[in-house]
């Protein structure tokens, strides 16, 4: 077949085009993500009892937006990398504006105490278990935003499945907040991030294999 | 380079749109576009340069819905060629070539190359290893030019089923022209 034939052949009958599909394809990761997040956090974990009472605390809400930073920082990324040709800025370095006011906090309030009850705070009770929870509930927006972006034109395969990893961790980060008790920023500048690290860092691997097209 | 800019957009916002004859002149204009620019690059292997515009010029339409109107067409239409190009020489593990040094769109404008060499892989025979559900719509509605519901009606496909397959089918037509 001749160029010109594939030409005509392309343009016959060509459909008119929706606008706004990476939008659309997001406005889905966030909506089934979200609530497949939630759903797992409500069935497998418990919101905490005190939440009530918690909210009415400044630190929940900081606590809130770390992960709801990180998560609107990796959408517009994602967004950007989705379509070729546009730049992404700098997204890279945006993030360090929520790490760097978490690490910040932690470290006026590691130094606010003495020594010995350090450790307490860097661990909380559950140091153990959050990245992996935070993972966990990140599961169903890493499937998402990978459908996501295998319907879209990623030209940086690695950097699209990073951002798509870390969307989906802050996913999950987001709705872990409403069950863990843990206020502390050393905890969460430390277990919280790793917890997100862990999908972006997946996402960064199976990028090349999975967002080729 | 501004006008030609503003020449394509047009034509490729006027064919989103769904208005054929102005999505054929983009496709056409672009083709020999990218003719000239892998033409340039692709030096050593001269041969492939025609399945390298086909392939990208299947991509450019396929990915279609990412272009957005606030973005220059040159910019977008760029990445997919330097995507597509990069892709061929790793799978031709032709190392060196890969390390070239970004370039403008602008450059990527400046030359078109209307003479179109004898692509190396035929796409209508691989249209044929499709199976029947992706090769019968595209035959039905891009080749003869029926209308969904004809080609739906002629393949007992539904409507939808049609489109999927049209929309599959170029899919996997690309797959095959990159193995």
């Amino acid at each position: 077949m001749r160029t010109e034939e594939l030409i005509s052949m392309l343009a016959t009958n060509a459909e008119p085009v929706a606008r706004g599909a990476v939008r659309r394809r997001l406005a889905v990761v966030l909506v089934a993500g979200g609530a497949g997040a939630f759903a797992l956090m409500l069935a497998w974990l418990g919101i905490r009892p005190d939440l009530a009472e918690a909210a009415r605390e400044p630190m929940f809400w900081v606590k809130l937006a770390l992960p709801a930073a990180l998560l609107v920082t990796a959408l517009v990324a994602a967004a950007r990398l989705a379509r070729p040709g546009v730049r992404t800025g700098h997204a890279a370095e945006a993030l360090l504006v929520p790490v760097g006011a978490i690490w910040a906090l932690a470290a006026a309030s590691l130094a606010s105490v003495p020594g010995e009850q350090r450790m307490a705070l860097l661990l909380g009770d559950t140091w153990a278990s959050c990245p992996f929870n935070i993972a966990a509930l990140s599961v169903p927006a890493f499937l998402a935003a990978f459908w996501a972006m295998r319907g879209l034109a990623p030209t940086r395969p690695a950097a699209a499945g990073a951002f798509s990893g870390l969307l989906a961790g802050a996913v999950g980060a987001t709705a872990y907040c409403l069950h863990c008790p843990e206020m502390a920023p050393p905890f969460l500048g430390t277990w919280y991030l790793l917890g997100m690290a862990i999908p972006a860092a997946a996402g960064a691997i199976a990028g090349p294999r999975l967002l080729r097209w | 380079m501004r006008e030609r800019e503003d020449q394509l957009k047009s034509l490729l916002l006027r064919g989103l749109a769904g208005e054929g004859a102005a999505y054929e002149a983009f496709l056409r204009e672009l083709g020999a576009i990218l003719r000239a620019f892998l033409r340039g690059r692709l030096a050593r292997v001269p041969d492939e340069v025609e399945d390298l515009v086909q392939e990208t010029l299947i991509a450019v339409h396929i990915q279609r819905h990412t272009y957005d109107a606030g973005q220059p067409v040159t910019a977008w239409a760029h990445a997919i060629a330097r995507y597509k190009m990069i892709d061929f020489l790793r799978r031709r593990s032709i190392r060196e070539a890969v390390q070239e040094p970004l370039e403008d769109d602008a450059d990527f404008l400046a030359s078109s190359d209307e003479e179109a060499r004898e692509a190396r892989r035929d796409l209508a025979v691989l249209l044929d290893r499709l199976p029947d559900r992706h090769r019968l719509p595209i035959v039905f509605v891009k080749l003869e030019g029926l209308s969904v519901a004809e080609a739906a009606k002629r393949t007992g496909m539904s409507e939808s089923a049609v489109k999927v397959g049209v929309h599959r089918g170029l899919k996997a037509l690309a797959a095959l022209i990159r193995k």
